[in-house]
Formats: C-alpha cells, sequence, structure tokens
C-alpha cells in the first residue's frame, strides 16, 4: 500500500510508514531480496498462518534493509505421523485455495509429495536451490561464457515460524545442533511473536540461537490474534462455525470432503477445556 | 425440544464499528452456535447496527463508510445482515431504544403475517387459561407453527459492554434495567470469571442473571479496531483480520489516518452529554 503524499508529512509514525510502504528506488536497490518460507502442518490452514506473512513482511520491510518478494507455505509430508493430520492432497489444496488471493504467498507441495518426511533444514535447501535457479543469468567477465547470477540480487530464503517453533529448538533430540546452526547462519528465521512465549529468552538461553541472534528477527504482531487449528478441528468436529477463522473458500473445502468431522479425544487437544462444547458454559447463566 | 417449542432470536449488536473487524462477525457465530446448542432457542438472524455520527467518539468516521464496511463483510453472510435505522437518526439514540425499535419492528411483521393467514380452531374445544392468555401472541394455526410466538431480540456484546454499565454517566440505570429485563444480553467473553465476578457485584446485573447469557470465546481474539486503525496509520497490514472487501475498501477510500483519529477530539461523548444535562436539569 502505498501511503499518499499528505500522510508523509504527519510526523507521528511516518518514518515508519515511509520505510514500510514508500517506493523510493535507491532504497529498492540496496535492499535484500527476501522470500520467506513456512512449514507446518497447516491441518488446517488458518487466518493466522497468512498473518505471519503478512507480520513478517511488515517488520523486515520497516528495519529499511529488506525487500520481501516472496512467501512459499510447505505442507509437512504424510508421514510426519501427527496425529489428526488429513492427507496431504487436501492440506495443499486447502492453502491454495486460501491464497487464491494473496499476489505474493503460493504454496509449494514439493516436501508434502516425497517418500518420506523430510528434516526442515532439507526443505529449505530445496527452496534455496530453486530460487538460485529460477534468477535472471549474468554474464561472468572473469569466467567468460559461464553466468552467475549478481550476487546482489540474490534473494535471501528465511524460516518463517511462530515463537512456539523457536522454543522447539530447546526440545531434546527433536532438531539436530548442526542443523540449527545452518537454518540461523545460512538460511535467518523470522519468528512471530505468539502469546505465552518469550522467543528473546529462547534466543538468548541457546548459544547456537545467542551466537546469530542478529539473523534472528523477532516481529512482533500487534493484533494477538491465537487461531490454533487444534481449535479449529476440534470446533469443525462439534459442528460448531468456524467463519472468520478461515477463508470461506478453505472452510467449503472442508465440507465438501467431509474433513475434520471425527471427534479428536481430549488427550490430543491439550490446553483445551476437556468440558467443551456448545452447551457448556457457566454454571451461574441459565442454559 | 422440537422446533415448535424453541424460541426464535435475533442477535443485534450495537457499536461503532469503526472498522468492522473479523472479531466483530465472529461474535455472531459464538453466540448462534452456543444458543441453538441449549436446545431452547433457534437464532434467525442477526444485526449489526452502527452507531450514528453524533455519538461524537474520538476517531469515528461517517456513518455512511462505516455501514458500507459492514455490508461488504456480511456480504457471505446467510444470516447477518446491516440495519442503517440507528446510524440515520439525527440525535445519537440509545441502545435501548434501538432494541425497541427492533423488537417493535419484528412484532409488526409477525402481525402482518398473522393477518393474512386464518386461524382455525377446533369447535368446542375448551380453552386453558395459559393458552388463552398467550392468544394474542401466539396464534396456533391447526398448521404446525414452526416456533413459539414472536422473535426475541437479545442484545449481543462483549465483555468489555458488560463493564461499560459502570461507568458513570453512561448509562441511565432505567435503560440497563430495560435491556437486562425486556431484552437480555449474550456476552462473548474470554475471561469468564472476570465477566461473571462483575455480575456478581452489580446488584442490577445480578437481578438478571438468567437474562445474561456468558459465551467463551477459547481463541485469543484481539482484533479491536483501536488496534487495526493504529496499523493502518502506521503501514501496517491489516489483512486476514478483516474481510478482504473490507481492507480493499479502506485502501480504496484511504479512511484512517492521523487526522481521522483525531475527529471529535475535546468533544463530549453524547451519552455523557445526554445523561450529565439531564441530571443537573
Amino acid at each position: 500500500m502505498i501511503l499518499p503524499l499528505e500522510h508523509l508529512l504527519v510526523i507521528e509514525d511516518s518514518r515508519v510508514a515511509e520505510a514500510a510502504r514508500v517506493d523510493v528506488s535507491d532504497r529498492m536497490k540496496s535492499r535484500i531480496p527476501v522470500v520467506l518460507l513456512a512449514c507446518g502442518s497447516f491441518n488446517p490452514i488458518t487466518n493466522m498462518h497468512l498473518r505471519l506473512f503478512e507480520v513478517a513482511r511488515d517488520h523486515l520491510h520497516q528495519t529499511g534493509r529488506y525487500q520481501v518478494i516472496g512467501g512459499i507455505i510447505s505442507p509437512v509430508n504424510d508421514n510426519y505421523g501427527k496425529k489428526d493430520l488429513v492427507p496431504a492432497r487436501h492440506r495443499v489444496a486447502m492453502a491454495r485455495l486460501a491464497l487464491q488471493t494473496s499476489d505474493w504467498i503460493r504454496v509449494d507441495s514439493w516436501e508434502s509429495e516425497q517418500a518420506q518426511w523430510m528434516e526442515t533444514i532439507k526443505v529449505l535447501r530445496h527452496h534455496h536451490s530453486e530460487l538460485l535457479r529460477s534468477l535472471p543469468r549474468m554474464e561472468d567477465p572473469d569466467q567468460g561464457s559461464a553466468s552467475s547470477p549478481t550476487s546482489a540480487a540474490v534473494p535471501e530464503l528465511k524460516l518463517l515460524c511462530g515463537a512456539d517453533i523457536l522454543k522447539t529448538f530447546q526440545t531434546p533430540n527433536l532438531w539436530k545442533d548442526t542443523h540449527i546452526q545452518e537454518i540461523v547462519e545460512k538460511f535467518g528465521l523470522v519468528c512471530v511473536t505468539r502469546a505465552g512465549h518469550d522467543p528473546k529468552g529462547y534466543v538468548l538461553d541457546s548459544p547456537i540461537l545467542h551466537r546469530y541472534q542478529d539473523k534472528i528477527h523477532l516481529a512482533r504482531e500487534p493484533v494477538q490474534n491465537e487461531i490454533s487449528a487444534t481449535y479449529v478441528r476440534w470446533a469443525l468436529s462439534r459442528g460448531q462455525s468456524v467463519k472468520y477463522l478461515l477463508p470461506d473458500a478453505v472452510i467449503s473445502y472442508i465440507r465438501e470432503h467431509d474433513l475434520y468431522l471425527r471427534d479428536a479425544s481430549p488427550e490430543r487437544n491439550e490446553g483445551l477445556p476437556t468440558q467443551g462444547g456448545p452447551t457448556s458454559s457457566f454454571p451461574t447463566t441459565s442454559s | 425440544m422440537e422446533n415448535s417449542e424453541k424460541t426464535e432470536l435475533v442477535l443485534l449488536a450495537c457499536g461503532s464499528f469503526n472498522p468492522i473487524t473479523n472479531m466483530h462477525l465472529r461474535l455472531f457465530e459464538l453466540a448462534k452456535d452456543y444458543m441453538n446448542g441449549t436446545g431452547k432457542y433457534k437464532v434467525i438472524k442477526g444485526i449489526i447496527s452502527p452507531v450514528g455520527d453524533a455519538y461524537k467518539k474520538k476517531g469515528l468516521i461517517s456513518a455512511h463508510h462505516r455501514v458500507i464496511m459492514a455490508e461488504l463483510a456480511t456480504k457471505n453472510s446467510k444470516w447477518v445482515e446491516v440495519d442503517t435505522w440507528e446510524s440515520l437518526q439525527k440525535e445519537w439514540t440509545e441502545t435501548a431504544k434501538v432494541l425497541r425499535h427492533h423488537q417493535e419492528k419484528l412484532e409488526a411483521s409477525i402481525c402482518d403475517l398473522q393477518q393474512n393467514s386464518p386461524v382455525l380452531q377446533k369447535p368446542g374445544r375448551k380453552r386453558k387459561w395459559a393458552e388463552q392468555k398467550q392468544d394474542f401472541s401466539e396464534k396456533k394455526s391447526l398448521e404446525q407453527t414452526k416456533t413459539k410466538g414472536v422473535p426475541k431480540v437479545k442484545l449481543l456484546c462483549g465483555a468489555d459492554f458488560l463493564e461499560s454499565f459502570g461507568v458513570p454517566n453512561l448509562w441511565k440505570s432505567e435503560d440497563i434495567t430495560k435491556i437486562l429485563g425486556d431484552y437480555g444480553l449474550i456476552c462473548i467473553t474470554r475471561a469468564g470469571n472476570d465477566a461473571q465476578k462483575f455480575i456478581y457485584e452489580s446488584d442490577v446485573l445480578w437481578k438478571h442473571q438468567n437474562n445474561i447469557h456468558l459465551v467463551n470465546e477459547w481463541i485469543t481474539n484481539d482484533i479491536s479496531s483501536t488496534k487495526i486503525r493504529r496499523a493502518l496509520r502506521r503501514g501496517q497490514s491489516i489483512r486476514y483480520l478483516v474481510p478482504d472487501l473490507v481492507q480493499e475498501y479502506i485502501e480504496k477510500h484511504n479512511l484512517y489516518s492521523s487526522e481521522s483519529e483525531e475527529r471529535n477530539v475535546g468533544v463530549v461523548l453524547a451519552p455523557l452529554q445526554r445523561n450529565t444535562t439531564e441530571v443537573k436539569a
């Protein structure tokens, strides 16, 4: 969104707005192009997933150093083995529907189509090489006819995630240390805050993260909106409305394909009240 | 309970809707699921009633835009619609009056329906006292009526609304009594315990607690219009927080800015103005 001139004259927030939105060609040339990659179940995709991208983009633009040129949603492989995971073809289709109206984010099914589950680092490496392959080639005088992408134009691929994922780096044996290092050192992380998480703390507590803290961008979501996919699945299995939590097109798809109908057991929904459902409320009110 | 015994409900939400957000729309969905889920009610309609400009709230942009945004937001809804009566009034209108307007409108349209349909009764049938009493509002024909009587309007709101009853001079006490006694509240709250405590600590709320339905919102959903406006001033994205059509409309018309936020600064809010004036008089 390009702000009209009169808004630039307003002192309040103008510098921020200018950095984020104004199309100044000089600035553009020196900004590092970035593509954001989000890995996850997307089971199903929700408005909150989509928000992560918007918040991350705003944050990176605000630093003045980056220009976000694309976003990729990579739904996890079915062999990940997470409970209640609906087949990848559905999760990919739903993400595609959700992104119909986005002009910069797309879904990629490569990860979900592999024979087995693969570590996030492999997905990052794959998309990074794809990114390099798709760049316009420039003649390199030193190497004769061989061509290489200009270093100034090479986009950086960054892993986009919520603060809860950052915390999982601490879980023993969940991530390989060498992978964590490669993720932050070679690619970089954009981490969007979530309620109940202290991402700064996670970074300081981890030697690897601490060392590469300048490659970890902590973006603050100004409008807290905690739409957990777990909650959405629970609501769907109870016949409750999820309208305005997910795009309408995704809801239609879920209904057409009878997804998420089975009521998940309480153990699968930690943190949610076990006495749930439409008729439970507070004892003092009439029902 | 069969459909024939359920009370039909219309949910009315009053507010600035400056702008309308996904959170406002969620209130309707949550309330409908909850009330239908009790088995006693059938929610048939939702009404969004944006407040008139005469309310004089800080940052309130013209009702014209707020109504259009609400209409865009409910374009894909099968049961929630926008009503402009309140926004078109020249002076600010108390919520109790808006409730009364919509309840009377419902009653009038039911009367029209009943006048047009024949009411048959078995000859010689002894009518019970209860039936006679209800006869005025519940003329049952031999053909099955779907629900019990005239639909009831209930006020749909968030917990902040409930707590606003405590703000001095914001509400007339007789209005609070009318709203709670004649109509009822459906209050969507994240912190149910706080709302219960608030009800407990207020005599008038306590008295009408059976007419206050607390519905829990499990999702931490903080999409306040204030934050939306702030994000817009800072050039931040509001996508996926408001319906796409609303976001596009705001962008196209450049609705919110530092200037628009300064509207009504220094002006007393209409209910405060009216209630303190009347107290003095």
